[in-house]
């Protein structure tokens, strides 16, 4: 189960606690929750794919629609929308790998360098997570204001003949992926962390000592140790990302060529009524995320830890 | 310790570039709140406290943000009843269907948030539910439950059994034992996972924006403000909800090192 991934950085089931088999006390305990979610969570999704083969209403009516079996649905929402489709797992693949550049040398850092004080790694771990505490759309909005065409970084880049004197931050990729990137980093540096505070730094020594160079001690011994770390948080950003509208969206660092799949959900749903076309888009981004990340996490053989 | 594969000095400065540009986007929002703005916020006018002191004369912000903070306390109060209940089923009980359920805990937080937003919002749609704030509070407990029983099992494992052992041993009652011992001992993963849903359910945007309707939560407000450009006083609020949280895990944090520090020394 690929999911359990993301459960990592819990310890295994404990086998001190005797497990009992309780039948009633487990079901009184796990009833309401599970409920729940079969309520809100398994039927909403049972219901998005209904509506996702919903075909227009007889009646004509302008965001009406009957109950039908319109496979072609897909057809249309793939053929329209893919250039949007593209942007979403593109930038999302970049934003998690220069999330993981960023995050990885910052987590061996807090990690591993600073393990002897205590007091200092919190503080650090802090800093770290401090982004969570302020509104993400009010810090996406304060990077669009930063790089708006008028700021001194857009001047100093056209007047170094980086940037044409026509040419601008906000709107382009380049804008969306940074602002994807920073706002889950977070979500990359705590699992990273987590593997990486583990780490035994004997064997790093051992790795040495047996005259391993510094980047081979890397490639053998850290990478492959912290690998569980770098799972965990790639997929922790990775999916949030393919999903995400806020950064994309042309009222923050996008524009009308960045738009990604979560863009489109949210017109067509929340301003042209188009639900079925909505929620086939949905549907497809979710059907192939499961699928990536089933085959990732295969990939990467770590099956063992789900 | 030797150094491995970062250069001595080059790790601890690479570490304070990051913070730094972690950081950039707070520091500007916290600046901007005290520009002498009108209308929009886009240019430095001048220094002001008005925005701090006068943030409800802004039309609509404090009461979107009050609408955050109600939205936020009861789906954590539910969340975390919720969750912690199948985080102790889910480590102390054998039942069937174990995977199954295992499977349904992890699948919302595996689902991008649009999926989430949009599902719910046809299942409103087809039921022809009204949408408003108890649909938040429905969005948000449906998906902080799951992040909740990750934290909360996490300490229900660690728990030493022996403890509920010698309560059933001195005749406690299942809840006398439950609530003077088991409880207690759970406490500090509930909190965690309390705050960890607040936060979750307060920063939310994107499955909000799906069920909301016509109600109004501050990221909602945020976001419809940023067409036109967002007050100063929306950068007032996201500064003090920062410095308050900052401040509560600065001190948590400092007051648990010198309580270790204390222990250490006997």
């Amino acid at each position: 189960m690929a999911f359990a991934a993301f459960g990592q950085s819990a310890p295994a089931a404990s086998t001190a606690a005797p497990v009992k088999s309780g039948g009633r006390v487990a079901l009184f305990l796990l009833l309401p929750g599970l409920a729940y979610l079969a309520l809100f969570f398994l039927t909403p999704l049972i219901s998005l794919i209904v509506t996702s083969l919903q075909v227009p209403s007889a009646s004509g009516l302008y965001g009406a629609f009957d109950y039908g079996f319109a496979i072609e649905n897909y057809w249309i929402v793939i053929e329209s929308y893919l250039p949007q489709i593209m942007h979403s797992f593109l930038y999302a693949l970049i934003a998690t790998l220069a999330a993981l550049v960023i995050s990885y040398p910052l987590a061996y850092f807090i990690g591993v360098k600073i393990r002897s004080r205590p007091l200092l790694q919190g503080l650090m771990l802090t800093l770290v997570i401090a982004p969570f505490f302020i509104s993400f759309l009010l810090r996406t909005f304060a990077w669009k204001q930063l790089f708006s065409n008028e700021s001194w970084i857009v001047t100093t880049l056209q007047s170094l003949h980086i940037l044409a004197p026509d040419q601008y931050l906000v709107g382009t990729p380049f804008m969306v992926i940074f602002g994807l990137t920073y706002n889950f980093i977070p979500f990359m540096t705590l699992p990273l962390y987590t593997s990486l505070e583990r780490l035994d730094t004997r064997l790093l020594e051992a790795g040495s000592d047996l005259y391993a160079s510094a980047s081979q001690v890397f490639r053998k011994i850290t990478l492959p140790l912290t690998l569980p770390g770098i799972i965990s948080g790639t997929l922790l950003t990775f999916i949030p990302i393919a999903g995400d509208y806020v950064n994309a969206s042309g009222d923050f660092l996008g524009g009308t060529e960045t738009a990604m799949i979560g863009n489109v959900v949210e017109s067509k749903y929340l301003v042209s009524n188009n639900y079925p076309a909505a929620s086939a888009l949905s549907v497809l981004l979710m059907g192939v995320i499961l699928i990536l990340v089933t085959v990732y996490v295969r990939k990467s053989g770590t099956e063992d830890l789900l | 310790m030797k150094n491995f594969s970062f250069g001595k000095a080059a790790l601890p400065i690479y570490a304070v570039l990051a913070f730094i540009y972690l950081l950039i986007p707070i520091g500007y929002t916290f600046v901007f709140s005290f520009n002498d703005s009108l209308k929009t916020n886009l240019i430095w006018r001048g220094f002001t406290f008005d925005k701090w002191t006068g943030v409800c004369q802004q039309q609509g912000v404090c009461e979107a943000f009050g609408n955050s903070i109600l939205i936020g306390v009861i789906s954590t109060v539910v969340a975390t009843a919720l969750g912690t209940m199948i985080a102790i089923a889910l480590v102390r009980y054998r039942f069937k269907f174990r995977s199954a359920v295992s499977l349904l805990l992890f699948l919302p937080m595996a689902t991008p948030e649009v999926v989430l937003g949009a599902g719910l919002a046809s299942q409103f749609f087809a039921t022809g539910t009204q949408k408003g704030i108890t649909t938040i509070i429905i969005a948000h407990i449906m998906f902080c439950l799951s992040f909740v029983v990750v934290t909360v099992k996490a300490r229900v494992a660690s728990l030493d059994p022996a403890l509920e052992e010698a309560g059933r041993d001195l005749y406690g009652s299942p809840s006398q034992v439950f609530w003077k011992i088991t409880f207690p001992l759970l406490l500090p993963g509930i909190m965690a996972a309390a705050l960890l849903s607040f936060a979750l359910s307060f920063d939310d945007f994107i499955i909000t924006n799906f069920n909301s309707g016509a109600a109004m939560t501050f990221p909602k407000y945020v976001y419809t403000a940023a067409a036109r450009g967002i007050p100063a006083e929306a950068n007032v609020i996201g500064s003090g909800v920062f410095l308050l949280a900052i401040a509560i895990v600065v001190t948590v944090q400092v007051r648990s090192a010198a309580k270790a520090k204390r222990l250490r020394k006997g």
